[in-house]
């Protein structure tokens, strides 16, 4: 097992500390830590952060595999300071039982890149119309905790009303891709002066708040929890908001891109050399108004919003080689997560690196109940960690995507912040900002 | 020029210039030959992902009459249902050796995301992209505009205070977009009319008057009024609740026609549903130049194909 000393790293509190890891856990912590053979890591001027727990990966295997695997997913996650991921059940077959779930947690622990956490279906097939093995995938050896139909959601109001009432038995969740199916048929972008003027199916606002605060009545009226998705819309903000006060027990993330990218990279008025109908920025849900990302960030910020999550969509090229209707939907995002986050949010001084610690690590994993994550950096706890040069600028490549897909709307883009270390369980994935082996990392 | 892909941000100068080449190809229609060598030698590739006979016929009638080569791709059905691509059909056409793609397809942007490509290097004509842009109809109802009403004059002249109502299905028309933009560059007073289910949202940011009401718009004496082509797929989707209110409400009938003023131009992109959207009576009055329209369309074309392929201009004409 791996033995490592990290000299000089900021945690998140602002302290510095040493810390010695062995075993897979934090073995000690001060200063003037040593130990023989012990491959020793300058942290200087690093911040360290807790393993980033992501909640919304699409890693695409089984079934997608020239998309994503749960390898190149996974390395994908562990280059963005990724330690844990929850995979999205949109697969083939779809991970609506314990067979699907289990087969996809056990690539994860064999690969050893990240902790992969199934998430299973809400209803079987995503069909949206009778619920999947729930419990079985809960009871399952990869113990399922989170439950979503994304990139489909589950507009049916009593069909919802079980399953936030089901899967309460097993303390699990229902993460709701809020997204109404009658409002959104054939829909391209956000709705709009900008979708009217380039001929694109618009995409309303009130489809995703229509549907938040339905389920925030339901959440409450059942008294179980929900997760909602990728919020994306000021009135979606306004509706969590509102339900929170109440007391309703519901948790919400957003994904970096809406933090950051607006509508306007579709076409933007004040660039029009650039390229329209670009499909690298086609996502569902689409990319908002500048008012609602100012109003997610404030939400984040102010606690509205529980986590960011990365909604990862790895797509082959040829799917956004195209016209814009005919093109998929999503983004890769682990690389990139980190380096948003500070952009939208750290170096604009709306938080610091404990609240990113928050809404990156110990909240996602409080919500997807995953182990090991509430006493960071503290001597016995699973050494799960990250090292990021905040100083660090990169003009955004594809060199520094280690998935499979290439559709990140950040290349060419210059970001903050770079990984330079990544150690999950004690086992570094990512050292001097180069992605390990798959030899040395592997857990058999 | 070297695309023609939208009407949106096209230089008053460039649309004008089009117009008046449009002007001189007119005249080529009325010889003994009507045909132009000036584009011997060149090909030009009508690529139609959607069926459109009328404009595929238009842009292929225009082609002819300047002698150049013309190969017609048409794909049956729709582009979306995962047939070959947009990047392949185009290139493999142009791997064959062509000059100039007529692009007809039925997303959005189509046609700007072949130009904005490496996947060819030949000029790209929009001959309709979905409910974006279809800016030969726009150039073309320009040039009918301006015939109208300087006839023998037109030349050189733009429509600067001519008023114009688009009516009908304003969301998903392409044409009334290629029209308000061109016809707003032109200087001509553009007022939409329609239900408020076929006005696209933001539509007040756009350089035009918004209403609902037809015989308003009639009352106020237009110098045009264009009638839109109600779609099929429409009837059925909520957006109004049938035919007959629609024809009601929205319809160019013979009792409104009688209230325009003999001067306002009747306007239609075609194909037409009679008693729908226009009257059999309106569409065949004097005051109707639908059928202008249709041969105005061939010398607009002949301009356009004309100005990517001679090179005798080389001022980018939009995006």
């Amino acid at each position: 097992m791996t033995t490592v000393l990290i000299r000089g790293a900021q945690l998140p509190d602002g302290s510095a500390t040493e810390l010695l890891i062995e075993g897979g856990v934090i073995a000690e912590r001060g200063s003037g830590l040593s130990r023989s053979g012990a491959t020793v890591v300058d942290a200087d001027g690093l911040v360290a952060l807790p393993g980033l727990v992501d909640l919304h990966t699409h890693l695409r295997e089984p079934g997608f595999e020239q998309s994503e695997t749960v390898l190149t997913g996974t390395r994908a996650a562990a280059a963005g300071g990724f330690t844990a991921v929850h995979a999205m059940a949109n697969t083939s077959p779809v991970a609506d039982t314990a067979g699907v779930v289990e087969q996809v947690a056990s690539l994860g622990a064999q690969h050893g890149y990240a902790t992969v956490r199934p998430i299973g279906a809400v209803t079987v097939g995503l069909a949206g119309e009778r619920l999947a093995e729930i419990g079985a995938m809960a009871r399952s050896r990869a113990a399922v905790r989170v439950f979503s139909d994304d990139g489909k959601c589950v507009h049916d109001a009593l069909l919802m009303r079980r399953a936030l009432e089901y899967v309460a038995t097993f303390d699990g969740v229902i993460a709701q891709h809020a997204q109404e199916p009658r409002l959104t048929e054939g829909a391209q972008m956000n709705e709009g002066a900008l979708s009217s003027e380039l001929g694109l199916a618009g995409w309303p606002a009130v489809a995703e708040e229509a549907i938040v605060a339905r389920d925030v009545l339901l959440a409450d009226a059942v008294g179980a929890r929900l997760h909602v998705c990728h919020l994306s819309t000021a009135g979606s903000v306004e509706v969590v908001r509102w339900a929170k006060a109440r007391g309703i027990r519901v948790t919400a993330e957003v994904t970096p891109h809406h933090l950051l990218l607006t509508e306007q990279l579709v076409a933007d008025a004040a660039a029009p050399y650039l390229p329209r109908y670009d499909a690298r920025f086609k996502v569902n849900p689409p990319l908002r108004r500048d008012e609602d990302v100012l109003a997610l960030r404030a939400a984040l910020a102010d606690g509205t919003i529980d986590i960011v999550a990365t909604d990862h969509a790895p797509h082959p090229i040829e799917t956004k080689e195209c016209a814009w209707q005919e093109a998929s939907f999503g983004m890769v995002g682990l690389e990139s997560a980190l380096s948003v986050v500070q952009a939208a949010m750290v170096d604009t001084g709306l938080i610091g690196w404990a609240d990113v610690a928050r809404v990156l690590s110990r909240v996602p994993a409080e919500i997807g109940r995953l182990d090991g994550y509430d006493a960071p950096f503290e001597v016995g706890s699973p050494a799960h960690l990250t090292l990021v040069d905040p100083a660090g600028r990169r003009t955004f490549g594809t060199d520094a995507l280690h998935g499979k897909g290439v559709n990140s709307p950040y290349l060419g883009r210059e970001l903050p912040g770079r990984v330079v270390a990544t150690l999950h369980a004690g086992v570094p994935t990512v050292l001097d900002g180069e992605l390990r082996d798959a030899s040395e990392v592997s857990r058999g | 020029m070297r695309h023609l892909l939208t009407t949106e941000g096209l230089p008053r100068e460039q649309a004008l210039a089009i117009l008046d080449v449009a002007e001189d190809m007119a005249e080529v229609a009325t010889r003994a030959v009507p045909k132009l060598p000036t584009l011997r030698g060149r090909t030009v590739a009508n690529v139609f992902f959607e069926d459109s006979t009328r404009t595929r016929l238009s842009f292929e009638t225009a082609a002819k009459r300047l002698s150049a080569d013309v190969i017609t791709f048409s794909a049956k059905g729709s582009s979306v249902s995962k047939g070959e691509s947009l990047k392949d059909t185009t290139q493999t056409i142009a791997a064959m050796g062509i000059d100039a793609v007529v692009l007809r397809h039925s997303a959005s942007g189509a046609a700007e995301v072949l130009a904005a490509s490496d996947w060819i290097d030949a000029a790209v004509v929009n001959a309709g992209d979905g409910t974006h842009q279809h800016p030969t109809q726009g150039l073309l109802d320009a040039y009918t505009l301006r015939k109208a009403l300087h006839g023998d004059a037109s030349r050189g002249r733009d429509l600067d205070g001519v008023r114009v109502a688009i009516v009908g299905d304003i969301l998903h028309s392409r044409v009334a977009r290629s029209n308000v933009w061109l016809l707003a560059t032109l200087g001509a007073q553009i007022h939409l009319v329609g239900p408020r289910t076929l006005l696209p949202v933001g539509v007040e940011t756009w350089p035009v008057t918004v209403g609902t009401d037809l015989d308003e718009v009639i009352a106020q004496r237009p110098d045009a009024i264009m009638m839109l082509r109600v779609q099929q797929e429409r009837m059925h989707a909520a957006y109004f609740p049938h035919e007959r209110e629609y024809a009601n409400a929205w319809g160019l009938g013979d009792e409104r026609l009688a209230r325009l003023p003999a001067d306002t131009i009747v306007m239609h992109p075609g194909p037409m549903n009679r008693g729908l959207e226009i009257s059999a009576r309106a569409a065949d009055s004097p005051r109707s130049v639908i059928l202008d329209q249709v041969a105005n369309g061939v010398s607009i074309r002949m301009a356009v194909l004309y100005l990517v392929l001679s090179g005798s201009d080389t001022r980018e004409v939009a995006v």
